[in-house]
């Protein structure tokens, strides 16, 4: 992908190349009602890995995720500024509609969130509002798939009309991702997906996360470093709205430049 | 490391409170479990004296009688047709079918006492079984109609103090110069005499003391004042000096009269009522009221009382010793009340029914159910989702949580106004009732369902719109079905409100005689028409006292409309809430 955005490569000298970008920010400023709450900026993502933003609590980092597939909209007040691309493509103007922005990333919550509905309709519904299938069949395909890429089917393939609910906290967690990646979405943003669950859950969902690698650009906001090290492959610090340091996830926890960084790191403030 | 806290004064202080805190707790339980058996008791009170009232009316007594409907008076022109069964003499029917009961019975007063037996409008009843099987002419038929209503009332023990006394010995009544003299073998009316002589002396003695009382009132007085309680003192001790000379026997003989209790004997078909009584408590004069004077040393007889003075009641004792008579000729049942459930209202409360008043109740909700729940639950997701949050909504916002508040009587003239003067509707239809009450249920529906929608999770709105669907799909998919219980609860309360309201249908005419049900389909909702709770405050206004038990009966069919109506709304609470 032609890269003519000068300061990119101030962010993404570490990334050696090997994998195109995926996003590419610059500049981008979040207000929610007129206080700052992300300042300037500019990052770029690639395509195929997991990228993790850490940083402590009101850093922006979330901000940052929602503003990727325009969540930010759904809040009053918000007003985000800069360019943000997915693939060379905008998405942050209102020309792009959020629905059809949406259909390709998808989002992972916090606290797992499936519909009170069926574990089969909840992750039929996305194909189904997209018009993904033509037929029952190429719908129970897409279920499938999408469950057994969430490492879901073994567990729920006997009891599809069952409520979502009813699952574990774990479980839900994956259908919630079943779910997103049912719409063979590009980019996958994850909002501290482990959270709420326990160590067992987590374990299962960064396994998870390092299969999905191979066919998705993932971005995963996260609490925990050693989550971080585990499953990115770069890394990004935020911090007061500002993005401090980027760098493959190495370098970041071996060799941090910027001393809030280190701060950060060894657990001296956050 | 010197500072180590001490763990014994610290689970002294704890102690110290506990029994405190344990108190307050057990007084905070007591007061909530005695507020609730409070409650619940009131309830029952409630319930139980509204079912006491009202169960009466769920039965009635009805005149069994063989009607002759002879082709001269129900056939006028002798052809069958339709028109000319319609210019039968029913009512002559009716008149001749009693008249048949009671042959004795010629005086033009007595007859018509006797037709006051049942109400006139029976005769339109009795046209309709006619016409609806015309080879009825010619044939006698056995007609059921209600009977009077305060006969009715008098059958159901509720209208007078009666007694049926024990007797003795063997009774003997002969016709003579001064009417009929009955004698018993054994003293049969002694006790009785004694009853009405204590009666009559404890009456004088209160009229006596009222006498006093005005005659002392009268020293604090002046002038005209004076004179006026001087004059109302000695009216007093004249009434009770005529009293006291009434109970005094006359040569052995007690006077009774329509303010003392009437005593009726009853022998082999003949009844009498007993004017003088002889102190010997054996003796008695009396006059006939039904059959032959005429009684030889009969052993079975009954000597029956009514406590209730004639002057005082509704129901004379000739109607009394009628309405017996047909009783032990099995000429009169008592029934379930089915013309409570199938005949409109009515000025006779023997034929009044709820069915205009139910259909009335049933068209109008539907109306209201209709156009609040549709328009209040789309206003409120059009607010709650869609609209933007400045000025102009919020004005609208505080508007309609004002609306819920105003006085409902103000929505009857906004219907009078609006509907009728304006747009030229109907007055007393189901419609514009609906469209009133509809004004009056919106806020209510728009609040609940407001309320409703806030309640949803946020993480739900999230989930549907990171999977890519639009904000309707969002709204329509996920948030309104999982909304929807609390939106059914929240119009339900409305509308069970709605069904009970009597106040604005006033302005729009529903309050109004109506003797005819409305037909429950699209062009009764034009037809003149009335609701359940407008029938019970039209019935409880009734001069009749049969009306008290139907005012109970009717507000028994309300609350059972609306344990129905709160019935469905948890059933359709609980389908949601399972499929979710």
């Amino acid at each position: 992908m032609p890269d003519n955005h000068p300061q990119a490569q101030i962010y993404d000298s570490h990334s050696g190349g090997e994998r195109p970008i995926k996003v590419a920010a610059r500049d981008v400023c979040v207000e929610y009602n007129g206080k700052q709450a992300l300042n300037h900026v500019s990052i770029d993502i690639p395509d195929r890995s997991v990228t993790a933003f850490i940083g402590p609590s009101g850093c922006g980092k979330s901000t940052f995720l929602r503003c990727l597939n325009r969540m930010n909209d759904t809040i009053e007040g918000a007003r985000v500024t800069g360019s943000l691309k997915i693939d060379g493509r905008e998405v942050n103007d209102r020309a792009v509609d959020p629905v059809v922005l949406r259909a390709s990333v998808g989002m992972v919550f916090q606290k797992p969130n499936p519909f009170p509905k069926s574990i089969y309709d909840n992750v039929a519904y996305g194909p189904r509002i997209h018009g993904l299938a033509l037929s029952k069949n190429a719908l129970d395909g897409i279920v499938e798939t999408a469950l057994r890429k969430a490492g879901l089917w073994e567990e729920v393939s006997d009891r599809l009309a069952d409520p979502g609910t009813s699952l574990s906290g774990g479980q839900q967690q994956r259908l919630v991702i079943a779910r997103a990646i049912a719409i063979n979405p590009e980019v996958i943003l994850m909002d501290e997906p482990c959270s709420a669950l326990d160590p067992i859950a987590t374990a299962k969902i960064e396994e998870l996360i390092d299969e999905l690698r191979e066919n998705y650009c993932i971005i995963i906001v996260t609490h925990s470093m050693q989550q971080a090290a585990r499953v990115s492959q770069k890394t990004a610090f935020f911090h007061m709205g500002n993005l401090v340091e980027f760098g493959p996830t190495e370098d970041i926890f071996t060799n941090p430049r910027d001393p809030r960084t280190q701060d950060y790191i060894t657990g001296r403030f956050g | 490391m010197t500072d180590t806290p001490d763990t014994t004064s610290i689970r002294d202080a704890v102690n110290q409170h506990l029994a405190r805190r344990y108190r307050a707790e057990t007084r905070f339980q007591l007061a909530g479990l005695s507020a609730v058996a409070a409650a619940v008791g009131i309830l029952a009170v409630l319930l139980g004296s509204i079912i006491a009232q009202g169960l009466p009316a769920f039965t009635v007594h009805q005149l069994v009688l063989p009607v002759q409907l002879n082709a001269e008076l129900v056939d006028r022109e002798g052809d069958g047709s339709e028109a000319s069964l319609r210019r039968g003499s029913y009512s002559r029917v009716l008149q001749e079918a009693i008249r048949a009961e009671f042959p004795d019975v010629s005086a033009r007063r007595d007859l018509r006492n006797l037709f006051g037996l049942y109400t006139p409008l029976n005769s339109t009843r009795l046209m309709d079984e006619v016409l609806a099987r015309p080879e009825l002419v010619g044939t006698t038929h056995t007609f059921r109609m209600p009977i009077a209503d305060d006969l009715d009332l008098y059958l159901k023990g509720r209208l007078v103090e009666d007694r049926t006394l024990d007797t003795a010995g063997a009774l003997t009544a002969q016709a003579g110069e001064d009417g009929v003299l009955v004698q018993s073998s054994e003293p049969d009316f002694a006790g009785l005499s004694a009853d009405i002589t204590d009666l009559v002396n404890a009456e004088a003695r209160l009229l006596e003391t009222r006498a006093e009382q005005a005659r002392l009132r009268s020293e604090d007085l002046t002038g005209t004042e004076r004179e006026d309680a001087l004059f109302e003192a000695g009216r007093l001790a004249a009434d009770a000096a005529d009293m006291r000379a009434r109970a005094a026997t006359q040569d052995g003989w007690l006077v009774l009269n329509a303010d003392l209790p009437s005593i009726l004997v009853e022998a082999n078909g003949t009844t009498l009522r007993l004017t003088e009584l002889s102190s010997d408590g054996r003796r008695a004069r009396a006059e006939t009221l039904l059959g032959e004077a005429e009684i030889d040393a009969r052993e079975d007889w009954t000597l029956y009382v009514v406590d209730t003075p004639e002057s005082r009641r509704r129901v004379s004792d000739q109607a009394i010793v009628w309405t017996r008579a047909l009783s032990d000729r099995g000429r009169i049942s008592h029934d379930f009340n089915t013309y409570l459930f199938a005949n409109a209202d009515s000025r006779e409360p023997e034929l009044a029914g709820v069915k205009g008043a139910l259909y009335g109740s049933i068209l109008t909700m539907l109306i209201t159910v209709a156009l609040s729940v549709p328009v209040g639950v789309f206003t409120a997701l059009y607010l709650e989702e869609y609209a933007p949050k400045n000025r102009f909504t919020d004005l609208i916002e505080v508007n309609i949580n004002n609306l819920a508040a105003v006085p409902s009587i103000v929505f009857g003239l906004l219907g009078l106004a609006v509907f009728i003067n304006a747009f030229g509707l109907p007055r007393s239809a189901p419609l514009v009732g609906g469209l009133v009450l509809s004004l009056m249920t919106l806020p209510t529906v728009i609040i609940a369902t407001r309320a409703a929608l806030k309640a949803v999770p946020a993480s739900i709105r999230q989930a549907a719109l990171a999977v890519g669907a639009s904000k309707t799909q969002t709204v329509f998919h996920h948030v309104l079905p999982l909304a929807a219980p609390g939106i059914l609860t929240g119009s339900i309360i409305g509308l069970a409100q709605a069904l009970g309201e009597t106040a604005p249908l006033l302005m729009i005419g529903m309050v109004a005689f109506i003797a005819d049900a409305p037909t429950l389909g699209l062009e009764g909702l034009t037809q003149p028409a009335t609701v359940m709770p407008v029938q019970i405050f039209l019935w409880s206004d009734g001069a009749e006292r049969a009306f008290e038990a139907r005012t109970a009966a009717a507000i028994l069919v309300l609350l059972a409309l609306m344990i129905g109506f709160n019935g469905l709304a948890i059933y359709l609470r609980r389908r949601f809430e399972r499929r979710w």
